[in-house]
């Protein structure tokens, strides 16, 4: 039975949990050249922004997304796109968690919309999405040429 | 609305940044994969990139001395806006292909709109940058479009 035939409105995507140090942050703002002092200059964050802590940066939630739904998608196909906002800031301590349930299935075209959001320890939903998937080509499973994220 | 825009500041919308080539390795997949957390091996080993890979690589690299005070670079397809104050912005991405090692890949990007909305403790300022990822080749990787609050 392939992949797409078995899920359905409501199914639930296994949460992942990130807490993120400054270590992870620092690498991740290395990675990017992004020298935002928000994000590993804690009194210039505090005193200057007057934010409660070091910021973590927008688009490594958004990248939090795309994990919850390819850990939940596997082989069976790839992401076809996704749309997020960041509505709400995190910071350096805080357990974040990236839950998503399926929207709606459209087995004809073989793809499936689901919503995915990152939540904070207090519930509060700051960075809120929808995301497409496209399963591969019924029993023709992980297909290379079609691409896997 | 409280007419925050005038014509001179919408006669940015349409703008184009000068495209940008840059190349894929798999150094720089690994330490995103690494800094992100990625769960997948293959976002880890560098056999391919993660989806919001692109943002690290197409982030501006720009001389200290063009950075803010507080560490940011100014993006030079902005116009001057009344508003200064960034609040949150999203993305909405469609993609097309994975990113791999050795790809060569050009971003152009675009100011697609400016508009302003009347938020609850004030009027907000809206804009959009579309960027299109291709391949030397022309083929399309991937359609990034950015939505900024300013308020």
């Amino acid at each position: 039975m392939a992949r797409i035939d078995q899920i359905q409105p409501g199914d639930q995507l296994p949460a992942l949990t990130d807490k993120p140090d400054n270590v992870q942050l620092f690498l991740y703002n290395a990675a990017l050249w992004n020298a935002h002092r928000i994000h590993f200059d804690l009194p210039y964050a505090k005193d200057v922004e007057g934010y409660p802590g070091l910021v973590i940066a927008g688009p490594l939630m958004g990248d939090w997304l795309t994990q919850c739904v390819l850990q939940w998608l596997g082989q069976d196909g790839r992401l076809a796109g996704i749309e997020y906002s960041n509505r709400q800031a995190a910071y350096i301590g805080e357990t974040l968690t990236t839950a998503g349930t399926v929207l709606e299935v459209d087995a004809a075209a073989g793809t499936a919309r689901v919503e995915v959001a990152v939540t904070n320890e207090a519930g509060d939903v700051i960075t809120p999405g929808t995301a497409t998937v496209r399963f591969h080509e019924t029993g023709r499973g992980h297909d290379p040429d079609r691409g896997g994220s | 609305m409280s007419g925050l825009l005038s014509k001179a500041l919408l006669a940015n919308i349409g703008k184009q940044a000068p495209p940008r080539t840059e190349v894929v390795t798999r150094r720089d997949i690994r330490k995103y994969a690494i800094a992100t957390g990625q769960r997948d091996p293959s976002f880890l080993a560098g056999d391919r990139a993660p989806p919001l890979y692109h943002v690290a690589l197409f982030w501006d690299v720009v001389p200290l001395e063009e950075l803010t005070p507080d560490g940011v670079s100014i993006d030079k397809l902005l116009p001057k806006f009344p508003l200064e104050r960034a609040m949150a912005g999203g993305l909405n991405i469609e993609y097309h292909r994975d990113i791999v090692p050795g790809d060569v890949l050009i971003a152009n990007r675009t100011l697609t709109d400016i508009y302003e909305k009347q938020g609850r403790q004030g009027p907000l300022i809206f804009y959009e940058i579309i960027m299109e990822v291709s391949t030397e080749d022309g083929e399309k990787v991937l359609t990034e479009k950015t939505t900024r609050i300013l308020r």
